[in-house]
């Protein structure tokens, strides 16, 4: 799930507060935004970019397959803008609404499936390809965080990716792909998901990965990682989080042993990833690691 | 947001599963009251959370003296730090087997996951490490909705069970899990009776936060979260503040960022004294933000750490100083800011405080640390 700078995007929402403000960001980075959707003011321009009524609508105008669409209504209104935009034949969708109902979250997921379409989300900070494109709401264009470069970073989170990238690019390296998967319980691409999508990319020199505590994803992308060949290194956020407390993500949940730090931690090590105890440490363990 | 037992119990009755008659009580003597009106019956602990039974909070009552007798006990006791306010007092069920079921959101098969298992009157933990052949595990795709025929085939043969009433009853339970956005409806146990009824002898709900938007009367009736005084706070403001028992304060933005800067105080040898963040739409709420974290006596130093996406990190400073002559801060703090809005970020706090934040997370979590010790 990484995103081009010669890929076609589209906001969903586009003439939010939010989605304003980081919709100019995209376009001046460099992301192929070609316009927005809001019904309510379909026909009219915003950021000098067309404003359709649909995804659907904008797809036919656009006589054109349109690669990737970024999600930012309210979160009554996203299952119907992903249907949308599933019916409109978009492939890549990224949602960054927070607090979607998951029945919705499990109907759309499960739409997007059968046509073929990958979601990143909800409730992600975006996805980044340093010097050619992002979507979401990531410092891209911040060069001491996203410094191009061949390490692939996966994080749930947006702010603790931030600080991942920053820390790795201080170090001197640079940054091939970020993937915010998202904070939900239930969401279109995981963990596991996200490393395939890296182990894939020819950018990519070794991984990053960033976990949290709760759920099961980090369990089962240490599975995937047995097979990998890319270098990889860990940090899991929450080792000292109280356990039956939902930590700011509705994901992060420790309940009995399941979503443990202690569980994660075991997995990835047995499948030869070393976790360390705080994301600074990152860089340094991925030197040992790659060739000079 | 969890829901009590007699809360939970109305939605699987509306959805026509049958639950034993009874009511609410909230006091001995209108337990003894409902008990004449019902006969020999069990009263219920009413708290969000499991092993009452354990904790002494269920017991069986023959007669009105007896009820009255055991609900003024049950209603004295404090279960998992919840104490009794409220009694369930239902009619005692002739119980011939018990089982358990649930329909709850999967994080794994991203959709509803029907769980049943034949062998009942245990924890579903329990039931998986006990009985893990004996549970069965039915996907579903939200889109269809549970087809009849599905729960046939995927259910074992059952003995003594009348099936049609019992495939009926898991029908309905997705039917109240749909209806009420749960993310986990559940019946243990589940029983079937000599006449051959199946009755839902307990219940188990929680809504999924995100829905309560769309069921604000149900949400009315939930069981509120255990907070304290300052969490209450926080929850009000509209930001996530979790009190805990270290020293050192944390104000922080974004879940991932936080949890971590928790970690890393920990990892250099100091404690956290609560989970604050301030990251997503809550990132204009600094100033209040630093009311809440320094309303804690405990915290001895305090550690603002903001790493901006879509958090701006100028709007996040620019709310914390605003606040700053107001609150007044008695203890160290220690600052470290990256990310979205930081050049501006830095320059308010050199013209405010003077000061520059630390170059890194670490040195300034491994400074807040030491200011503590």
């Amino acid at each position: 799930m990484i995103v081009h700078g010669n890929e076609s995007v589209l906001v969903q929402g586009i003439t939010g507060t939010q989605a304003t403000f980081w919709s100019e960001r995209m376009k001046e980075y460099g992301t192929q935004v070609i316009g927005g959707v809001n019904p309510k003011k379909a026909g009219t321009q915003h950021l000098d970019l067309p404003v359709w009524g649909s995804a659907e609508d904008a797809a036919k105008d656009q006589e054109a397959v349109i690669d990737c669409s970024c999600v930012i209504v309210p979160p009554p209104g996203v299952k119907s803008s992903v249907l949308d935009a599933l019916d409109a034949g978009i492939k890549k969708l990224v949602i960054l609404t927070e607090h979607v109902p998951v029945h919705d979250v499990m109907y759309f997921l499960a739409a997007a499936r059968e046509a073929g379409a990958s979601v990143i989300g909800p409730n992600t900070a975006g996805i980044v390809t340093p010097g050619e494109c992002f979507v979401g709401f990531m410092p891209a264009f911040n060069e001491r965080v996203f410094k191009p470069g061949s390490i692939g970073v996966i994080s749930r989170s947006g702010s603790l990716g931030t600080l991942v990238c920053l820390d790795m690019v201080q170090a001197g390296f640079g940054i091939s792909a970020f993937i915010g998967i998202g904070g939900d319980p239930v969401i279109g691409t995981t963990t596991r998901d996200a490393l395939q999508c890296l182990d894939e990319d020819p950018k990519t020199q070794a991984v990053a990965l960033v976990g949290e505590i709760g759920g099961g994803m980090e369990e089962e992308a240490a599975e995937y990682a047995k097979g990998m060949n890319k270098p990889i290194v860990s940090f899991m956020a929450g080792a000292a989080s109280p356990p039956g407390k939902k930590m700011g993500h509705a994901g992060a949940i420790v309940m009995g042993d399941k979503g443990s730090y202690a569980g994660k931690k075991k997995a990835l090590e047995a499948a030869g990833v070393s976790v360390l105890p705080t994301p600074s440490m990152l860089p340094g363990a991925l030197k040992e690691l790659l060739p000079a | 947001m969890n829901f009590e037992e007699h809360a939970a119990k109305p939605l699987l009755k509306a959805a026509g599963i049958v639950v034993p008659d009874g009511g609410l009580a909230i006091s001995a003597d209108e337990a003894a009251s409902l008990a004449g009106k019902i006969g020999p019956c069990v009263i219920k602990a009413q708290v969000p959370t499991g092993k009452r039974g354990k904790a002494g909070g269920i017991a069986l009552a023959a007669t009105p003296d007896e009820a009255r007798a055991e609900a003024a006990r049950i209603l004295q006791l404090e279960i998992a730090g919840f104490p009794v306010n409220s009694v369930l007092v239902e009619q005692q069920v002739p119980i011939k087997k018990e089982f358990y079921a649930a329909v709850l959101n999967d994080s794994d098969t991203k959709g509803p996951l029907l769980l049943f298992s034949a062998e009942g009157g245990m924890d579903i933990e329990e039931i998986a490490e006990k009985h893990p052949d004996a549970l069965v595990r039915l996907p579903i795709d939200i889109r269809e909705g549970l087809n009849r025929k599905a729960i046939e085939s995927a259910l074992p043969p059952i003995d003594g069970v009348n099936r049609e009433a019992l495939v009926d009853t898991l029908e309905k339970l997705y039917e109240a899990y749909i209806r009420n956005d749960a993310e986990l409806m559940e019946i243990n146990p589940l029983v079937t009776t000599q006449d051959g009824r199946v009755i839902a002898l307990d219940c188990k709900f929680s809504l999924d936060d995100s829905a309560i938007r769309r069921h604000e009367e149900l949400a009315r009736s939930g069981a509120p979260d255990k907070l304290t005084e300052l969490e209450q706070r926080g929850q009000d403001i509209g930001f996530k503040y979790i009190e805990l028992e270290g020293s050192v304060g944390v104000l922080s933005n974004g879940a991932g960022l936080t949890m971590t800067t928790m970690d890393a105080i920990s990892h250099y040898g100091g404690e956290p004294a609560n989970f604050l963040e301030i990251g997503g739409n809550a990132f204009v709420l600094g100033k209040q933000a630093l009311e809440v974290v320094l309303g804690n006596p405990r915290v001895k130093s305090l550690l603002i750490n903001f790493c901006g996406a879509i958090a701006r990190t100028d709007v996040m400073t620019g709310g914390v100083l605003e606040a700053w002559d107001d609150v007044d801060p008695q203890v160290p703090v220690f600052w470290s800011i990256s990310g979205t809005g930081e050049d501006e970020a830095k320059a308010m706090l050199k013209e405010k405080l003077g000061t520059a934040p630390y170059p890194t997370m670490d040195e300034a979590v491994k400074a807040a640390v030491e200011a503590v010790q």
